[in-house]
């Protein structure tokens, strides 16, 4: 009997436990769209990240002054003008009228010069852009001044800059914060506020419509246009595994899939209530970076042989599989955008193994084993590292392929250990298109050694051709240096670019109007 | 008893103490960065040695650990380095979902394997018998995703009488709670079920040949109660020691159930801190896990003194 009863109040313990204080539900609004992004938001500060997912939340909370429109022009956003002064040195820059922050306050020029400043102290085209700026002058409520020392076209392109990191306009107290600390404060500008007492990591992040924003006039283009919110809640649910999300979306309980697994997609459009959409059409671009601080990429020839040995079919086919999402493309600032070129590539990439063998016979390749990282966790690099080695042991490299997660991929390439004290030779990964349009965006092609990002490449030249290009506002001659930038990148690459690759989101067939731009948005989405 | 209870008690912290260190030091060991992962893909070096500074993670490692111990003994597991969120409030967010699993799973897997074990023992050799154990051994051999995936495939797909994932707050609506936790629970029951219908077969065939149920059959009792009061109770030592651990192994499976149904608890709260090395997160998740494990040992073992009154401490 005793036994009996304690069993009992284990079990009544245990329920009690399990079972959370009973309280009213919360009323579902008519229109909520339930989406699954590609990651879990785990950080809301999209200046102190360049993660992906936090910049997609700050297109959500946050405006822009620029942004770039669907034909790659950069376009007012929350600028009603701005005037550039007969020098190019001055560029006076107003706000729009009725702008106001999530709590109710006006959007002062103030808050934007701070914002500019907090941007421009982390993000890399900021400080490269700030290296021009004199001072940032604030006029009046609704005007500033950006002066320049000297004149650059880095204000409209670093300023209306699609992907990590956007300069987001933050009211001055939250701009104030320290760029190597996290802000806690989301009050916004955007389309949408953050439900910060609704977001559950893990879990689901909330926004609801920002009533009193106001949209641009003009329709939706890229990321530029009228961001009008035609939901009143947006949740983005979190559903780690791929099957799980497609099953959900093919139940209708999610209405969503910002990035479904490629195999998954013959699955998806075979049922008659999801349609898949590429709303994307810049699509993403495969990389392989050497470390070229180590021997023997510190050697441009042996670096060259992997351009002369690499062809992105063999690449793209291994990991994407179905040629509808993907396209080879020898331009290095993405095919079909205005910087497009083949200026340098003639014969590379195009697995030429006895020109790749002749380069490193003549620069003395010793056999030295190439720490090659294969990333094995995310669908879409595993197979390109199996793929590298066999190309490169064509070629006539040793290669020690070693597998491990991404997240360690991520740790140990910042690391500049010798590759065989816990350091590395190569890697591959993807950047999003949007990252990769000109030579100073282009974060791999900063040559500035121990200021360079993780590869560490130096390059005298590569580094002037960038500055020109920073300086240089005229299209045609910026069109011009880029091309330099490609035929010097091919002489010393930094890295090499393995074709484009598109990944189409799958929804409802009652979802609308997606807007098709290089950052997954929901202004202008209907769901009926 | 309550010396003994006292005795166990004061056990665990040396088994606490010695789990701290090693969660500790095997994470240190483990590659992988939090600061990297947190800077993102573009950030430079400097970047990540900012963050790395703002962590405390440029701090020798001794002086890590002291002070995660000195907070841990102030009954503060440390802040996330991902959520900004303290770790104590990740975990009661994360703790609902979970129990309410495990406690349905483990209410099923007796209720159905117990009776099963039982009727197997009693018609050893029969059709019954085979299919009980045919039952145990598929359940051993599938994965727990495969069922999960079944499952789904099943009862949300085709015939839409279940969601496929989710997790609902009972104070949402019962049935919505109940709904999104019946197919978890039924995947994991089934390693469950499998498990202790197994060992109660075992139990009750052993007790069943003993003297004693020779002699309740002889003086004329029911079938039912020689089986449920004489043969059941005393086969039930071994029977409470599998569901003891059962329990304990439940927290490892909770891991992949949570994932294919995509339930926000307790299990996924550490996958998703392993894989981006968010150590504070960790480090808290598997010491209480440890001291569930330690506590349901010792339940267990308290439990044999009502089950059996010749056991005492």
């Amino acid at each position: 009997m005793a036994a009996r009863r304690l069993a009992r109040h284990l079990l009544a313990a245990a329920l009690l436990a399990a079972l959370p204080i009973v309280a009213p539900a919360p009323a579902l609004a008519q229109s909520t769209l339930r989406v699954v992004m590609h990651s879990d938001l785990k950080i809301v500060d999209p200046i102190w990240t360049t993660a992906y997912i936090t910049r997609n939340h700050g297109y959500m909370i946050y405006d822009t002054l620029l942004a770039t429109d669907a034909n790659g022009r950069i376009q007012p956003q929350m600028l009603d003008r701005y005037t550039v002064s007969p020098d190019g040195l001055v560029y006076t820059m107003t706000l729009r009228d009725g702008l106001l922050w999530h709590d109710g306050a006006p959007v002062t020029a103030e808050d934007c010069v701070a914002s500019i400043k907090r941007w421009g102290a982390k993000d890399a085209t900021g400080q490269k852009l700030m290296t021009f700026v004199k001072d940032l002058q604030v006029v009046d409520a609704k005007t500033f001044r950006v002066n320049l020392s000297t004149p650059t076209g880095l204000v409209l392109s670093g300023l209306g800059k699609p992907s990590s990191a956007a300069p987001f306009m933050m009211p001055r107290r939250v701009a104030e914060t320290d760029p190597n600390t996290q802000i806690t404060d989301f009050t916004g500008s955007g389309p949408f506020m953050f439900r910060k007492d609704e977001w559950k990591p893990g879990d689901k992040a909330v926004y609801v419509k920002f009533d009193k924003y106001k949209p641009r006039a003009e329709p939706p283009s890229g990321m530029a246009g009228g961001k009008v919110v035609k939901v009143d809640r947006v949740e983005w649910r979190v559903i780690a595994d791929q099957q799980t999300a497609t099953n959900a979306l093919i139940a209708g309980e999610i209405d969503f899939i910002e990035q479904p697994a490629h195999d998954l997609l013959p699955v998806m459009v075979k049922d008659a209530n999801i349609k898949v959409l590429d709303t994307n059409p810049l699509g993403n671009q495969y990389s392989f970076r050497f470390n070229s601080s180590a021997k023997p990429f510190d050697n441009p020839k042996v670096k060259q042989a992997l351009l002369y040995a690499f062809n992105q079919e063999d690449f793209l086919k291994a990991v994407i599989g179905d040629p509808k999402y993907y396209k080879t493309c020898k331009a290095m600032f993405i095919c079909g955008t205005p910087l497009e070129t083949t200026k340098g590539t003639e014969g590379l990439l195009e697995s030429n193994f006895v020109k790749a063998r002749a380069l490193l016979q003549e620069a003395g390749y010793d056999g030295t084993p190439i720490v090659l990282m294969h990333s094995t966790d995310l669908q879409v690099l595993t197979n390109l590292a199996p793929v590298a080695k066999s190309l490169m042991e064509r070629a006539g490299f040793k290669v020690d392929m070693q597998s491990m997660d991404w997240q360690s991929v991520v740790a140990r390439r910042s690391k500049k250990d010798p590759p065989t004290q816990g350091g590395w030779h190569a890697f591959l990964t993807s950047w999003v298109s949007a990252d990769v349009l000109n030579p100073v965006m282009t974060a791999f092609l900063n040559s500035s050694c121990d200021k360079a990002l993780f590869g560490w490449p130096c390059d005298v030249e590569m580094e002037k051709l960038r500055d020109q290009f920073a300086r240089e506002t005229d299209p045609a001659k910026q069109k011009a240096i880029a091309e330099q930038v490609q035929v010097r990148w091919a002489e010393n690459p930094s890295h090499i670019y393995l074709g484009q690759w598109y990944q189409p989101a799958a929804m409802r067939k009652n979802v609308n109007g997606v807007v098709t731009a290089p950052v997954t948005v929901f202004w202008n989405v209907t769901k009926g | 008893m309550l010396g003994f209870l006292a005795r166990r008690l004061l056990a665990t912290i040396p088994v606490m103490a010695i789990v701290a260190v090693l969660v500790f030091s095997m994470l240190r060991m483990t590659p992988g960065d939090p600061a990297s992962i947190i800077a993102g893909a573009a950030a430079t070096s400097a970047d990540v040695a900012g963050i790395r500074e703002k962590l405390g993670l440029d701090r020798p490692i001794v002086e890590q650990f002291a002070i995660w111990i000195g907070n841990l003994l102030h009954g503060d597991f440390g802040e996330s380095f991902f959520f900004k969120k303290t770790v104590a409030s990740l975990i009661a967010d994360r703790v609902g979902p979970t129990l309410a699993l495990a406690t349905i799973t483990m209410v099923l897997s007796i209720s159905i394997a117990v009776p099963l074990g039982v009727v197997a023992a009693y018609k050893q050799g029969t059709w019954i018998d085979r299919f009980v154990m045919g039952f145990s051994v598929l359940g051993f051999s599938v994965p727990v995703f495969v069922i999960g995936y079944a499952l789904i495939y099943v009862f949300a797909i085709e015939l839409a009488w279940l969601p496929v994932q989710g997790y609902q707050p009972i104070r949402e609506g019962l049935w919505g709670f109940l709904s999104r936790l019946i197919l978890p629970s039924l995947t994991l029951s089934v390693i469950y079920i499998a498990l202790i219908a197994r060992i109660t077969r075992t139990s009750v065939l052993e007790v069943l040949g003993e003297d004693y149920i020779r002699t309740a059959r002889a003086k004329g009792l029911p079938r039912s109660t020689v089986l449920m009061r004489h043969a059941l109770r005393n086969a039930a030592v071994p029977i409470v020691t599998v569901i003891g651990i059962g329990v304990a192994l439940l927290i490892g499976g909770v891991v992949v159930t949570e994932s294919v149904y995509s339930i926000p608890g307790l299990g996924r709260l550490t996958v998703d801190a392993v894989l981006a090395r968010d150590y504070p997160t960790v480090q808290a998740v598997i010491l209480l896990f440890s001291v569930v494990y330690v506590l349901l040992n010792l339940l267990v073992d308290v439990a044999y003194t009502f089950l059996d009154p010749r056991i005492r401490y």
